[in-house]
């Protein structure tokens, strides 16, 4: 039936010009990565993946939260979400949350802190074994997304996440983000800001926390030795939570 | 007998000419295009398989992360959304929903994706 | 066999059944509609409690599905006569309660409308996606069942279908346990007893309601059941609600031996409010104590006290799987273990969870297309059991 011949034809027209949004997006990241923040991801060009390539799994995206430096009061890393990827902010037990704040107060020494909680993005997710269509996947580079697309809302990653990372979407949504579609009888979790990550971003949570002040997030590729993610996780001592479950995920927490 | 099988073949071939006729001539609503142009692909094979071109593109990006291709729908919906409603749906006019209320074809696509463009500074010039 | 001996209701109290079946049906569908039309929001579940009410009838009806094909298997693999002849029923029901028990679990879904995508991407880890074919072939199966009895000439296949069919239902039942004991995260499902739980929970909940179907089967047809098979299966009943509560009494009390998991059983058997009131009164005592009690003190054992026992039982596996499914969820995950936590997201917290209207209409209409495929197809099929033994009939008054 299809049988359409699919060779992309050079785009003329000016109101769809791909050609000038690719320039700009191109020679933009290219300044941007020349900027030097403290906390900032310095994305490598040399390393940088061109939109129209496949990701691989030559990289493996994961962050570094720093439970010292995670400030009890702030919120700034869930805002930032919640604008970057259109969820409401809700907190009813019926609200999407992809990444929340847990306080924790130690039984025995009664120390309190807290940390922020999203996907772990497992290297063996168990979302990923439970799901009958295979819409709950990893991608090669490591990131645990939901494709919306064949997801049947049947709530079995939810059930199996041990993160409790997982949100079933309640009720009908309009207006969400262009680049994040979500919808009604779906299930969604923390996607890495994988819309920014592929543009060669850093994740709205990190960039939050470092505007903050705090810098308790450091997200990067875990693939790279000479990523700063990468660097700080063979100088410091850090955890993954629930480690014995063997799940090897890509978040790793220190100080705790 | 002789009369029924006939008739059938008569009833039959008309049939079959109007609705070969028909393909040729396909009767669309009167739709908004929004930013109207070119399209990525001519309307008359647009209509045909513009789903499967979305499918394919869907598993692209999101199995893949390949992005900013030609069949990205985010850019129908930059082309074709209104421009008094900036919306591809809100009406039977608008480009989207004319035609699939016109088809009867269940839309599902926005559910999830918003059906409205992206309203920058820059596009509002 | 002469048409006598086939179903005779009276007509109009037929089609008054049917017009209530149906009834139910149509407000299981309004509850459904209100569900896909608004989304979950409208039911009491919520991100910690993700499957509810619909989950409890789902999980009854396809339980109790292969439990009651067990009353066939029972006569073709085992061989004992009085059950062979109650097999037609028993495929029949099977083939009535797996449509009901799936028909609530599909119109639960999130996106009722993507069947066809369960149907054609399968995640082959996934217990779900098994079950797509367990099911599907567990109605071939059971149809062949019913063609290999119900037609002379092919009853010489009904031992190697039966046998088949016998399997496919081990592997099936440990399958919905299994669906689970895979959350190895949760700590009220880890566990390698719960398919073989399942397995016996299915012949309980079953054979009680056969009891149940086939009591008014006679009733309604003027007949009066051999006491002699009645006091057989009204035993056979009594054991598996033994075996039961001897499974669910080990997988409690070896979760209570792990000191992480002890929390989580105080919860379920004390402190948790409703979850142990539901336990302990409505499966313990009412749904297991009470029926053993009805079913084997002396001088109890006539047709009105067998049905009264299998209700109880009924009663007792919808508390059993109410505790089982929502208190299970509503313990909250253990994610940092030795630390008191709290968040918006419900760390820390017991889950809350009312049942709400639509979701409840959606059980009961699934309980009703069970109603309502059992009630038909055996009154146009041939399924009253035969028995060989002297059936008396009751005296007109």
């Amino acid at each position: 039936m299809n049988q359409a011949n699919l060779d992309p034809k050079p785009n003329l027209d000016p109101t769809t010009n791909l050609d000038r949004r690719d320039f700009l997006t191109k020679s933009s990241v290219g300044l941007a990565g020349l900027a030097i923040a403290p906390g900032m991801l310095l994305f490598d060009l040399a390393h940088g993946r061109a939109q129209d390539e496949a990701v691989s799994n030559k990289v493996r995206w994961g962050m570094l939260i720093d439970n010292n430096k995670c400030e009890s009061g702030c919120n700034d890393c869930v805002t930032a979400c919640n604008t970057e990827n259109g969820l409401s902010g809700g907190i009813k037990p019926t609200d999407s949350q992809w990444i929340r704040k847990v306080q924790l107060k130690d039984t025995h020494s009664g120390h309190i802190s807290s940390l922020p909680m999203m996907c772990q993005h497992c290297e063996e997710p168990p979302c990923v074994d439970v799901c009958p269509t295979q819409a709950s996947f990893k991608r090669a580079d490591g990131i645990v997304l939901v494709d919306k697309h064949i997801c049947i809302g049947c709530r079995y990653c939810v059930m199996a996440c041990p993160y409790q990372a997982r949100s079933f979407v309640h009720e009908v949504l309009t207006d969400q983000k262009t680049e994040v579609p979500r919808g009604k009888g779906t299930v969604e979790s923390c996607t890495l800001c994988v819309q920014r990550v592929d543009k060669g971003e850093n994740t709205a949570c990190a960039d939050a926390c470092s505007k903050a002040g705090h810098n308790a997030i450091l997200f990067g590729n875990l693939n790279d030795p000479d990523s700063d993610i990468a660097k700080r996780i063979r100088a410091v001592t850090s955890t993954q939570i629930r480690a014995d479950l063997g799940l090897n995920t890509g978040v790793r927490y220190e100080g705790i | 007998m002789k009369m029924g099988i006939r008739l059938t073949a008569i009833l039959f071939s008309v049939l079959i000419a109007s609705a070969v006729y028909a393909a040729d001539k396909p009767q669309t609503p009167p739709l908004d295009v929004g930013k109207g142009g070119q399209c990525v692909e001519e309307p008359k094979l647009m209509r045909k398989i513009h789903m499967n071109l979305l499918k394919h593109q869907r598993d692209e990006t999101v199995h893949k992360g390949i992005r900013g291709q030609k069949y990205s729908l985010a850019e129908c919906v930059e082309c074709h959304a209104s421009k008094k409603t900036n919306s591809v749906l809100g009406n039977n006019e608008a480009f989207c929903q004319g035609c699939h209320v016109y088809a009867a074809v269940k839309l599902d696509c926005f559910e999830c994706h918003t059906s409205k463009r992206k309203v920058t500074a820059e596009a509002s010039k | 066999m002469s048409s006598n001996s086939f179903s005779r209701y009276e007509t109009r109290y037929f089609y008054a059944l049917v017009a209530l079946g149906a009834l139910l049906v149509f407000l299981g569908y309004l509850g459904m509609h209100t569900m896909e039309e608004h989304g979950h929001i409208v039911t009491g579940m919520n991100n910690q409690i993700v499957w509810g009410i619909p989950h409890v009838f789902a999980i009854f009806m396809i339980v109790a599905a292969s439990g009651v094909l067990n009353i066939g298997s029972i006569g073709t693999v085992f061989g004992k006569t009085p059950y062979k002849a109650r097999a037609p029923l028993s495929g029949l029901m099977a083939i009535a309660l797996l449509s009901g028990g799936l028909a609530v679990l599909m119109l639960d879904l999130g996106r009722p409308d993507r069947l066809i995508v369960a149907a054609t991407h399968f995640n082959p880890t996934s217990v779900f996606a098994w079950n797509i074919f367990l099911y599907s072939g567990f109605f071939t199966l059971a149809a062949l069942y019913l063609w290999t009895m119900m037609e002379k000439r092919m009853n010489v296949w009904s031992k190697p279908v039966g046998f088949t069919m016998f399997a496919w239902r081990v592997i099936l039942t440990s399958g919905t346990g299994l669906i689970f004991a895979f959350l190895v995260v949760r700590q009220a499902y880890a566990s390698a007893l719960l398919p073989p739980m399942f397995i016996v929970l299915s012949f309980a909940w079953g054979l009680a309601v056969f009891l149940i179907v086939q009591a008014a089967m006679y009733s309604w047809n003027n007949k009066v059941l051999d006491p002699a098979i009645l006091k057989r299966m009204k035993n056979l009943l009594g054991i598996f609600v033994i075996s039961s509560l001897y499974l669910v009494a080990a997988y409690h009390l070896t979760n209570l031996y792990f000191a992480k998991q002890t929390g989580f059983e105080h919860f379920i058997l004390r402190d948790g409010g409703i979850y142990p009131m539901i336990f302990w009164a409505g499966y313990v005592l009412l749904g297991s104590f009470l029926p053993l009690a009805l079913i084997y003190l002396p001088g109890l054992g006539n047709t009105k006290t067998v049905v009264a026992a299998s209700l109880l039982v009924i009663l007792g596996s919808f508390a059993l799987l109410y505790v089982f499914i929502i208190g299970g969820q509503a313990y909250p995950l253990s994610i940092f273990p030795g630390y008191e936590v709290s968040s918006s997201f419900g760390d820390g917290q017991i889950g809350k969870y009312v049942p709400s209207l639509p979701e409840i209409l959606l059980g009961f209409g699934g309980l009703a297309i069970a109603f309502l495929i059992t009630i038909i197809s055996t009154r146009v099929l041939n399924s009253l059991p035969h028995d060989v033994a002297a059936v008396a009939a009751k005296n007109d008054d």
